[in-house]
């Protein structure tokens, strides 16, 4: 497979929200308004693609039966980097994503491209591998985030959408909701991949 | 130490602050292994146990290791040093459980078997662990909220097992199958632990 389309699959055909199913914890508990999911999914981005780059680039020398804590040590040690580059130039952000930054590490999404894709091929398919992922986490987090936040707060990146007279739906931007957006977001993508399936 | 104190951490979090319901962690084994009453109980307890040993051996880490307060390196900061450290306990936690768990009880290794490793990557135990950090909770009640805490995991998949069991029945539009209407029970269980949120016990 070329480049190329090692980075668009990350994007719909294999989302790892919508269609793996991964990393699920973040996607729920930082979508409450747009701009934390946008952070949240570029912050995320950012270790998987440092992660994925480093995994290819030592996998000839870890050995096969400690590969999964070597990968958690290394997925680690970028993490701990983005939380201080967080700490240090958006607090804000910092503070509303709370301990969902240290939870970045056991993001199965990151663990999950360094086993099945990063210890298997080289530096630029990894590399382009886990920006496509990325970009498709992000994509997804700020999809969920931008439903959530138009209907529980009746805004979008902060600014208003609807006239005075709109009651915000409280619910959504408390747990049900994130569990009912999602839930409906991934029966939407099965509905439309059936149709898909029906047609061709 | 006030028991009171220690009875309001421990319903607090398995009801009022459900780690599943109200903060999202664990959300990934809450969907994967809650197809199967009997799996979910047992993963429920392996979680409990982890998390327990989790909580204590994370809080003396951090304590006697990294806090520039109380550490033993006479005021080096090495707090940064947090999420790495937590991270190999909990996988160097987990290996030991599995080791232990396969030379005494081969039946219960069996029946766990699977899960044992996923646990690692289970966000209920380094969120734990990280929560009593950020919470500057003691050691007695860092251990209660660790074992709290999965005691309301193991609530919330019990719960939902037996829903899916139920589920495998039911007449479902087909795009919602599976994973998605899963998510939706999930949503109305949420609404349901809300009613908690009223609770305040002092």
């Amino acid at each position: 497979m070329s480049v190329i389309s090692e980075f668009t699959k990350g994007i719909y055909r294999e989302n790892p929200t919508l269609r793996l199913v991964l990393g699920l914890c973040p996607t729920l508990a930082v979508t409450t308004a747009v701009v934390n999911g946008l952070g949240m999914g570029l912050a995320t981005m950012l270790v998987l693609v440092s992660s994925n780059v480093i995994i290819s680039l030592v996998r000839k020398l870890i050995p096969a039966n400690i590969r999964i804590p070597v990968f958690i040590v290394i997925a680690a040690t970028f993490v701990s980097i983005v939380e201080m580059l967080m700490q240090a130039y958006a607090p804000a952000l910092h503070t509303a994503l709370g301990i969902f930054v240290p939870l970045i590490v056991v993001n199965c999404i990151i663990l999950g491209r360094a086993e099945a894709f990063a210890s298997r091929n080289g530096v630029i398919a990894a590399a382009a591998d886990g920006l496509g992922m990325g970009l498709g986490f992000t994509l997804s987090l700020t999809v969920i985030s931008a439903v959530r936040e138009v209907l529980g707060n009746g805004s979008i990146y902060g600014f208003p959408v609807f006239p005075d007279g709109f009651q915000p739906v409280l619910m959504m931007i408390l747990p049900p909701g994130a569990f009912l957006t999602l839930g409906l977001l991934l029966g939407l993508s099965n509905w439309s991949d059936m149709r898909k399936k029906g047609r061709g | 130490m006030d028991f009171g104190q220690l009875f309001v951490i421990i319903i607090g979090v398995i009801f009022v602050n459900n780690f599943v319901f109200s903060k999202f962690l664990g959300i990934c084994p809450y969907i994967g292994v809650s197809r199967k009453l009997d799996s979910a109980i047992g993963m429920g307890f392996a979680v409990t146990f982890v998390m327990s040993v989790a909580s204590v051996s994370t809080w003396l880490i951090y304590t006697f290791l990294l806090d520039p307060g109380t550490n033993v390196f006479g005021g080096i900061d090495l707090t940064y040093l947090r999420t790495i450290s937590f991270i190999i306990v909990i996988a160097a936690i987990v290996q030991f459980v599995e080791m232990v768990v396969q030379k005494t009880s081969p039946v219960l290794y069996n029946a766990l078997g699977i899960f044992l490793p996923l646990i690692t990557t289970n966000c209920a135990v380094l969120g734990v662990a990280v929560l009593n950090i950020d919470q500057k909770m003691g050691f007695l009640p860092s251990l209660v909220q660790g074992f709290g805490a999965g005691i309301g995991f193991t609530l919330a998949l019990v719960l939902m097992a037996g829903l899916r069991e139920k589920l495998e029945m039911a007449n479902i539009p087909k795009p919602l199958r599976g994973v998605p209407i899963a998510f939706i029970l999930a949503s109305l269980m949420a609404l349901g632990f809300m009613g908690f949120t009223g609770l305040t016990l002092n």
